[in-house]
């Protein structure tokens, strides 16, 4: 695999220091990295959030973003010093030879003109096709990326595409001027995993059908497994190890590299299903709702939660797990069927449930940068609810925040005062868990709560909800697409496609072949740590015809 | 398409009850006006038979919603009645001043929105360079000045110094076109002046707030380069915001020209107002008024429309 080695040297970074203007000074963000690249390699850059891989990324096209400066460092590509080149240098080799490929192909193309217009425009403004010829390459790319109606899909807006035909598009896009290389900055961690399989397969295809050299960006181990031929690992901004990828996911030498390669280790053991003639805690009764009165997005869902369960919902992205959990709180009316809390019937609408029904359901949201209000201290967020479902006040309400934030295990002499942008993400995601459990609740919704976390911040995540549901008796729903997070907590499984639900049941059970067709496709779907993994899948899938769910 | 033309349908009829609610508020204001009318326009000497019968004659006599019904009726079928100082037919007074008025609004914004908007792009992609701060500077004190102050700098300057432009912009209907250019030309500049600073800051301060999204990013790692990245990927974007505020700026040069027109002496709706005002003509300000309120709900509408218009997902549909 690694014959590419041997080639000629593309890339070379010596040295490397990145620095970021905060807080009135410059603080380091990369400490000197070294990184060679050979032509037509591929080369997988991880490590978590802080690590400094999209700076790095970046900085192999001689660009650094505002309020970011490369103080010492070369960077070689083809012979020429980039950083020394001028602006005027560097900006002929950006799109031409040397590409990018964005996180989030819905942000990164512009929302004000069609995908083709911007296809074109690399190729047009460096002066390499007019662009005729430029539109006929894309429709060309664009077939071989097996996007759907290659002819017209380059003539809709950005809005009107799906989100992995958009990365898909994005893809081609970075090919339009056949560059020597292409940074993908984690193009396939916003996507469903059944989407991110059509990604990787046509990323990897596209880019050994031109002998392209890529530098592919991402915290996901099992997603780099198959994309790259050498992986390095970085953390703090400094490099930790680099082997060819074989060799490091079956050695990894150093400490870090092995927890990273250990974290998906958490598995709490699985309760037995409840009794037959257990009253649920939670029941979503033959619930059909929609936004608007035409089209719906819940039809005929059903299924019941019980004392201290977690039950993860599970599908891909507009499957109708966050408008199942917007019925349950009532947000969104249910236009037919009802939900029931211990066996009594709530009243669809928040507005006309009493204070009690409303402290039993709580919800922990995805992100929790934008769930907290950033003027507010960590006292007043979480002594909201003491205040607002208790009537907790005074040295009784200071008490219980201390005993809150000690059970999310943050110190509070050294917490309660900070605001939310004092925190990091994982601790702010505590402080959501604080602020549900203030309400002293049943029954919690969590709505892909660790999704937005590192792995290792995730798994604390995920350590601490099962702490918290043994001890004060919780019941979780648990909303995500992440089979891994669903493998760890569950006791139940409920798999969501477009509206309906398509299986449920206990976890081993439904982790245990055989499996409704849909519940194969997401579980296959999951990439794993061998790096045969995707061509062994796309050899399985060949023949049987899987279409996509979703697009 | 249909959504799009619900959407204007329901902004007219938003703006035509706003304009029933502004017709509301005209007539009662003059309505509460002290002293009689009648009296105030026949003078202290007028026996109180003639007063009455004049009360008669006006409508006065009628009870104030009655005559608003009455009143609100013509209007809508284009009948302003007639002036009260001259008994000459409203529409007529009106319609060759609103007119010029709407002229030398039209020729100050064909100077003023292109200025702005080129110098506001320009601004941007120069930003916190000499030439942003100077723009800034300039078009910031342009705006500080009162514009009679900056209407008679310009008379000193272009008119009685350099004698290039007349001071006075007399106009008639029979006037060429290329001489009503000539002869409004100072008052477009003034206002040209005091529009510009607006329109200006706000397009610079739209396109550098989309400076950090993520599709500039990706212009800019095309290697696109920065003229293109400004006028082709963030300005499209920003237009919403910077259709809003041209909007209230032209709304400003036709409703807010009063001071300019009575120093230049230009016969426009404003000198008309500023006039009937001094004359107690009150049925000539209450249709004035209402025009002046139609303009502005005109454009702004047209403005809300043109914003939504600009947005893509609406303009294309999935």
């Amino acid at each position: 695999m690694n014959d590419k080695s041997e080639r000629e040297i593309l890339l070379s970074i010596r040295d490397l220091h990145i620095e970021g203007f905060s807080d009135e000074k410059w603080n380091g963000i990369v400490h000197g990295v070294d990184l060679d690249l050979h032509k037509g390699e591929v080369l997988g850059l991880i490590g978590e959030s802080g690590a400094g891989k999209s700076t790095i990324g970046l900085a192999a096209m001689g660009f650094t973003r505002d309020g970011c400066r490369i103080p010492k460092g070369t960077v070689v590509f083809d012979g020429l010093e980039l950083m020394t080149a001028g602006e005027a240098k560097r900006r002929e080799l950006r799109g031409s030879r040397i590409a990018y490929v964005a996180q989030s192909a819905a942000a990164a193309f512009n929302p004000a003109h069609k995908l083709i217009d911007q296809y074109s425009e690399a190729p047009t403004q460096h002066g390499i096709m007019a662009k005729s010829k430029a539109e006929q390459d894309a429709v060309d790319l664009y077939r071989r990326l097996r996007l759907p109606n290659p002819d017209e899909i380059g003539f809709r807006y950005p809005h009107q595409v799906s989100g992995g035909q958009l990365q898909r598009a994005m893809t081609a896009m970075a090919m339009s001027c056949r560059p020597d290389l292409i940074i993908f900055d984690e193009p396939t961690t916003a996507l469903d995993v059944t989407t991110q399989i059509e990604v990787l397969a046509a990323i990897r295809d596209i880019v050994e059908q031109f002998d392209t050299a890529a530098i592919y960006i991402t915290h996901d181990l099992a997603v780099v497994a198959q994309m790259a031929d050498r992986i390095m690992v970085l953390r703090y901004g400094d490099l930790v190890e680099e082997a060819d990828t074989r060799k490091m996911l079956s050695h990894p030498e150093e400490d870090y590299t092995k927890t990273l390669w250990a974290v998906r280790s958490f598995q709490k053991p699985q309760k037995p299903l409840a009794g037959a003639g257990e009253m649920p805690i939670i029941s979503v009764e033959r619930v059909t709702a929609g936004y608007g009165k035409s089209v719906m997005v819940l039809h005929d869902v059903s299924f019941d939660i019980h004392d201290r369960r977690t039950v993860a919902v599970v599908g891909e992205s507009g499957s109708g797990k966050s408008t199942t959990a917007r019925c349950i709180t009532g947000l969104l009316p249910p236009i037919e069927g009802r939900i029931l809390h211990n066996g009594n019937e709530l009243p669809a609408d928040f507005r006309k449930r009493s204070k009690d029904q409303l402290r039993q359901i709580q919800m922990i949201y995805q992100m929790p940068d934008t769930a907290l209000n950033p003027r507010q201290r960590v006292r007043d967020v979480i002594g909201r609810p003491l205040d607002f479902y208790l009537g907790i006040r005074g040295k009784e309400k200071e008490k219980r925040i201390h005993a809150l934030l000690e059970q999310i295990e943050l110190e509070p002499s050294q917490f309660i005062d900070r605001y939310p942008g004092e925190l990091s993400g994982g601790q702010k995601q505590r402080i959501c868990i604080a602020r549900a459990l203030g309400a002293e609740p049943q029954f919690i919704i969590c709505d892909e709560v660790t999704s937005a976390l590192d792995q290792i911040v995730a798994e604390g995540i995920l350590k601490l909800l099962f702490r918290l549901q043994e001890e004060l008796k919780l019941a979780y729903m648990f909303i995500t697409h992440d089979l891994a997070t669903v493998r760890a907590i569950s006791d139940e499984v409920v798999v969501m496609l477009e509206g309906r639900v398509v299986e449920a049941g206990p976890k081993d059970v439904m982790f245990t072949p055989p499996h409704h067709d849909y519940t194969d496709l997401l579980l296959s779907s999951v990439p794993e740590m061998d790096p045969d993994w995707l061509s062994d899948l796309l050899e399985a899938r060949k023949g049987k015809s899987m279409a996509p769910a979703g697009n | 398409m249909w959504p799009i033309l619900r959407m204007v349908i329901q902004r007219l009829g938003l703006g035509l009850l706003t304009l029933f609610v502004v017709s509301v508020i005209i007539f009662s204001s003059v309505e509460f006006l002290p002293g009689d009318l009648a009296q105030e326009i026949l003078g202290q000497a007028a026996t109180p038979e003639t007063v009455a019968a004049f009360r008669k004659e006006l409508g006065l006599d009628r009870p104030p919603v009655e005559r608003y019904f009455t009143w609100l009726g013509n209007v809508a079928q284009g009948d302003f009645g007639k002036s009260l100082a001259n008994n000459r037919e409203i529409s007529e007074l009106i319609g060759q001043r609103l007119l010029n008025t709407l002229f030398l609004a039209g020729f100050a914004a064909t100077i003023a929105v292109p200025l702005a908007i080129t110098l506001g792009v320009l601004a941007a992609l120069y930003r916190n360079t000499l030439f942003d701060r100077m723009i800034n500077v300039f078009t910031l004190t342009s705006i500080s000045f009162p514009e009679f102050f900056v209407a008679y700098i310009l008379i000193l300057f272009f008119a009685v110094n350099w004698g290039l432009f007349p001071s006075i912009s007399n106009i008639g209907p029979e006037t060429s076109f290329w001489d009503k250019v000539y002869r409004t030309m100072l008052p477009a500049i003034t206002l040209t002046l005091v529009v510009v600073a607006h329109m200006m800051r706000m397009t610079r301060a739209a396109i550098i707030n989309l400076l950090a999204s993520p599709y500039i990013e990706m212009a800019r790692l095309k290697g696109i380069k920065p003229g293109r990245v400004i006028v082709k990927h963030a300005l499209p974007n920003a237009l919403a915001p910077i259709i809003n505020v041209v909007a209230i700026n032209l709304a400003y040069l036709v409703v807010g020209v009063v001071v300019v027109e009575v120093v230049f002496v230009y016969p426009g709706l404003g000198q008309l107002l500023v006039d009937s005002v001094s004359k107690r003509d009150i049925t000539v300000v209450q249709a004035s008024s209402l025009v002046f309120a139609a303009t502005y709900i005109l454009l702004n509408l047209t403005a809300d429309v043109l914003s939504i218009l600009t947005n893509p997902r609406l303009l294309h549909p999935r």
